[in-house]
């Protein structure tokens, strides 16, 4: 558990940010801070396990069939990196909290983050690589919202586009060649693929499944040639530049090339895809990084080119290299985010990162000066610093690849740690050192303790990892070499080497190269400005632009807000594929099941309601008239429902259609009366063409549908069979309703109550709009009659009230056994109410009502659901329903169930909901000038 | 019976589809309306047709597919719900526009 809990703390964090940030700013980086700390102990406690050689495994399984588990486990490369990412997590949340300024929404920054780290987490801890996958995404998705931080940024919002479609892309890559793996190893659990070596590569699917996974590494780790993106996503703010785009997103391709390194290395195609596309990564990134004059596009590029490097030695495919790839991360890692640190602490305090608007800081800003310092050594592989060390081993390393020819790799990866040389010295040369600059906007100086604090740590830590390396790193190191490699590592890091090992001849000669790059700087810019080169922008720009028209094309082409032409394009689309499977089927005689024989007074409703139906639409401009047709037409459903065994559905039909009516009735007083003539012939035309070829597709599927048996047994022979002793009633339907499918109804009454919420809360909506209640005011009076509230009617709704209620009680009593229950009960006392609303008009009616409608809706809601909870008294599920028979005299022996105080909510709800969708079209009424009526039955005088 | 009721399904949907592709919100909501009405007999006769089969323990042995009834039921009342809930908002779209034309743009309507 502990490990899944690791992962999911981060995303349950999440939540924090948001809340506590109305505690003020220091609360939420205190909240952020310490999920990230717990995660951190949690790890921690894992930590002696791993490091002694054991796999800590969590396993949580959902649907094994289909290999979907949630499994996590933890070896020492996954130690190393889930402690990289919550270490550097802890110390970017303290610089952010003092980073960000007051107008920046920081709950949401620290929400991002947290989401960010628990993807990152999920990556590094996932055993099925499924949930990997997913994990995967969720980075690319995160790291989106953290790039396009702030939204008031162009270069933001392109930025994390470029990204998101970048890696995004590259997710999709990495998905089919997961799962190309997986179907070789025969499972979707990392342990057992690691240990298929053989099999995976002797299979015809090797070099696919390679080529589509190392295209998801090389993206996200921005690999040579899609390395364009992580530049462009420097316009994140600084905190998020040094979390994901040094220490942790881009190092996700890296982990997964070392996570996989077992099974795929070692070939041929490894070797060459992997080194050359690093090894072109190092170079072309070194180059460029060198002649950038912004901070952090420099640092963007020189990351890049790091990145470069260590896809290089994890592409030689020796255990040796692959310890010396891990080295370097870590290393990286630290002082990278040093750097970024304090690129964002001068852009923060000078207000620019133009290398050519800085220098002379060394004696403005001492402090940052000696973090700089420090980490950019390193950087450029000053010994004694932890990147002297990692960038001796590489190019020891190098100076042993021998394909295609003894020299070239190692000469390459020279030039490569010479280029960098040059880009670490210009970085702290053009912006620390040289003359002082007196035309800073404000005159710089160091910032306070909380912003440099971090990146001073991880300077600290560069020293120490060079000057102690194993006792620092050692004890992490060798078991994620191991775990990599698979084979037991223990590594002896040294300084020196002896005068003998090429690769100290090679660190001179990459130094000395760096001193005259930098001294030959200004010329060397000359040629480079002069020279032309490719905008990587323009071409994504160029490749994204027409694919987007394109899928804008077609998006407007169907949906350009037009109700009818989607509809149009819906028919169609289902018609059409409809016609060709119908084409394409059996042959289409009708079924041969008996068929019921017309019954003439069946046979004259069926007339009447084709004759109401086929009128609608030709005098469908005259509303009124076109709402009692349908009414007609709505009623008649009624007595086929009964005729074809059906009386529950009859009761509701009628009832329900009653009400409907009048709720229509009400709204054609907001709306015009009749509808204009808007449509041409050939349009018409065209509409009966389509409507007529739904209804022939639709009736024709019924047709064949009706004189079929059903092609599998009805699953209702067993509700059918349990209706009487599982849920004690003898009406089958309603026992479905409140006991089999109770859950279904128990959520159809919550829709049906939320309905009407709407309903309510869009007429005070409206009711407060004063353009609203103004044209309200001036709709068209419809002269009334004399008599709007007729003696006759008052007196006769009062009579049937009473009769009414005790219909309905009858109704839903009977309900359990017999044709009824709660749905139909509350509908006819509904209507027995809304019949007062008619008679005597809303106000005086309203008046008289002791309980407000919303209240009968979370009543019947309640009620519902202490039925259902009630069941876990007993220690059954969620609305298991029991019965008993209880005697009392002097009443006949009768039925107790549970389902009956289920169907009560039923009841409940319905009747609220039913209220107070046309309470509230009424009191629409009561703003188009209406007079309320003080007594029963007034009479109003004719004007 | 099946061809009448199949015929009554089919028209029914043809009516409801044809005043759904009207320009107007209250015959779209009528067109909704039919189009409710078909769906639901179609649902209905899903169970196929018995006459005097009324699914109720006791009474016989042969009942219809109580099933798909218990099914329609729920979907009438809520078909209520959501036909008042449209009205409404075909209601504060004319208050608050001045009209009731459903399309953003309706050049394609002439």
């Amino acid at each position: 558990m502990s490990l899944a809990l690791i992962a999911a703390l981060p995303f349950l964090g999440a939540l924090l940010p948001g809340l506590m940030i109305r505690a003020g700013r220091n609360a939420c980086a205190i909240a952020t801070g310490a999920v990230t700390l717990l995660a951190l102990i949690l790890l921690v406690r894992e930590a002696p396990a791993v490091l002694r050689g054991d796999i800590v495994q969590t396993r949580i399984d959902w649907m094994p069939a289909l290999g979907l588990n949630a499994t996590f486990f933890l070896d020492g490369l996954g130690l190393m990196f889930a402690g990289l990412i919550l270490g550097i997590g802890l110390l970017i949340i303290l610089y952010a909290r003092f980073y960000l300024a007051k107008s920046d929404p920081m709950g949401q920054f620290f929400t991002y983050l947290l989401l960010f780290q628990g993807a990152m987490l999920g990556i590094v801890l996932s055993d099925n690589i499924l949930l990997l996958l997913i994990f995967w995404e969720l980075t690319s998705l995160s790291s989106f919202l953290l790039i396009g931080y702030w939204k008031h940024l162009p270069e933001g919002r392109q930025g994390a586009r470029m990204a998101l479609a970048v890696t995004g892309g590259g997710g999709l890559a990495l998905i089919a060649g997961m799962l190309i793996l997986g179907n070789i190893a025969g499972s979707y659990d990392l342990t057992a693929i690691l240990a298929q070596k053989e099999a995976i590569q002797t299979s015809p699917l090797y070099l696919p499944a390679l080529i589509l996974i190392l295209i998801g590494a090389f993206t996200k780790s921005a690999q040579f040639p899609f390395h364009f993106w992580l530049p462009h996503a420097m316009a994140a703010p600084t905190p998020v530049s040094a979390y994901l785009h040094s220490a942790t997103m881009v190092k996700a391709g890296i982990f997964l090339m070392a996570r996989m390194w077992p099974i795929l290395s070692g070939t041929y195609e490894w070797f060459v895809i992997v080194t050359f596309t690093g090894l072109a990564t190092m170079l072309i990134g070194a180059k460029i990084a060198l002649y950038k004059d912004d901070l952090k596009a420099l640092l963007a590029y020189s990351t890049v080119s790091q990145l470069g490097l260590i896809t290089m030695l994890l592409g030689f495919g020796t255990p040796e290299a692959a310890t010396v790839a891990l080295f370097h991360i870590l290393n990286h890692a630290v002082f990278k985010a040093a750097l970024f640190m304090t690129a964002g602490i001068v852009d923060h305090e000078t207000g620019t990162r133009d290398l050519r608007q800085l220098g002379g800081l060394r004696r403005l800003m001492p402090v940052t000066f000696a973090i700089a310092a420090v980490a950019s050594l390193s950087m450029a592989g000053l010994p004694p610093l932890n990147g002297f060390l990692s960038k001796e081993m590489m190019l020891e390393e190098a100076a042993h690849i021998i394909w295609p020819n003894p020299w070239l790799i190692g000469a390459l990866a020279t030039f490569g740690a010479l280029l960098s040389v040059g880009y670490a010295f210009r970085f702290l040369a053009h912006g620390f050192l040289g003359p002082m600059r007196d035309d800073y906007l404000h005159k710089p100086h160091d910032p306070g303790f909380g912003l440099w604090a971090a990146p001073a740590l991880l300077a600290v830590l560069v020293v120490a990892v060079g000057v102690w390396p194993n006792q620092m790193v050692g004890w992490i190191l060798d078991p994620a070499a191991t775990a990599t490699s698979g084979r037991g590592i223990y590594t002896n890091i040294s300084h020196w080497h002896g005068l003998s090992a090429p690769a100290l001849w090679m660190s001179l000669a990459a130094f000395g190269g760096g001193f005259v790059l930098l001294g030959a700087y200004p010329r060397l810019r000359t040629v480079w400005d002069a020279t032309p080169r490719p905008d990587a922008k323009l071409i994504f720009d160029g490749i994204v632009e027409p694919l987007a028209d394109a899928a804008r094309q077609v998006t407007v082409g169907l949906h350009n807000g037009t109700f009818s032409r989607s509809l149009v394009v819906a028919v169609l689309l289902v018609g059409v594929l409809s016609l060709m499977a119908f084409l394409t089927g059996a042959p289409h005689a009708p079924g041969t099941r008996p068929s019921i024989p017309a019954n003439p007074v069946m046979l004259g409703l069926w007339l009447i309601l084709v004759l109401a139906a086929l009128a609608t639409p030709l005098v469908h401009r005259n509303r009124l008239v076109a709402l009692i047709l349908t009414g007609v037409v709505g009623l008649l459903i009624a007595p086929l429902f009964a005729y074809f065994s059906a009386p529950d559905l009859a009761l509701t039909q009628l009832s329900v259609e009653v009400v409907t009516l009048l709720l229509m009735l009400l709204a054609l007083n907001f709306l015009p009366k009749e509808t204009p003539v808007e449509s041409r012939l050939p349009r018409k035309l065209r509409d009966a063409a389509l409507a007529g070829f739904a209804g022939l597709g639709i009736g024709g599927l019924a047709y064949a549908m009706m004189t079929r048996a059903p092609a599998f047994d009805p699953i209702s022979a067993f509700h059918w069979a349990q209706s009487k002793p599982g849920a004690g009633g003898t009406n089958a339907v309603n026992t479905i309703i409140v006991d089999f499918r109770g859950y279904d109804t128990f959520g159809e009454i919550i829709v049906l109550g939320i309905a009407a919420l709407v309903i309510y809360a869009l007429t005070e909506a409206l009711l407060r709009t004063p353009a609203v209640t103004a044209r309200l005011a001036a709709q068209p009076r419809v002269r009334e009659s004399g008599d709007r509230h007729p003696a006759m009617l008052v007196v006769a709704t009062r009579l049937l009230l009473p009769m009414a209620m005790m219909v309905g009680t009858y109704i839903y009593l009977r309900g359990h056994n017999l044709p009824g229950g709660g749905f139909v009960a509350g509908l006819v006392f509904a209507i027995a109410y809304l019949m007062q609303y008619m008679a005597s008009g809303y106000d005086w009616s309203h008046a008289r009502q002791r309980y407000d409608h919303h209240v009968l809706i979370g009543c019947g809601v309640l009620v519902a659901a202490l039925a259902g909870v009630g069941a876990w008294a007993f220690g059954l599920p969620f609305l298991t329903s029991g019965y008993t028979y209880v005697h009392l005299e002097p009443l006949e022996e009768f039925e107790l169930a549970t389902a009956a105080i289920f169907d009560l909510g039923v009841f409940l709800c319905v009747l609220g909901a039913v209220l107070l969708a046309l309470a509230s079209l009424s009191r629409l009424a009561l703003r188009t000038g209406e007079r309320p009526n003080a007594t029963a039955h007034d009479l109003e005088v004719p004007r | 019976m099946e061809a009448l009721l199949a015929s009554a399904i089919g028209l029914l949907t043809a009516v409801g589809i044809y005043l759904m592709l009207r320009l107007r919100t209250f015959p779209v909501i009528l067109g909704l309306t039919f189009l409710s009405y078909a769906v639901n007999l179609f649902l209905f006769v899903s169970g196929r047709l018995a006459v005097d089969a009324a699914p109720i323990v006791g009474t016989t042995d042969t009942p219809a597919d109580p099933l798909p009834q218990a099914l329609v039921l729920t979907a009438i009342v809520i078909s209520f719900g959501m036909t008042a809930v449209i009205m409404i908002m075909a209601i504060a779209g004319h208050l608050q526009a001045g009209h009731d034309r459903i399309d953003l743009d309706d050049r394609d309507g002439a």
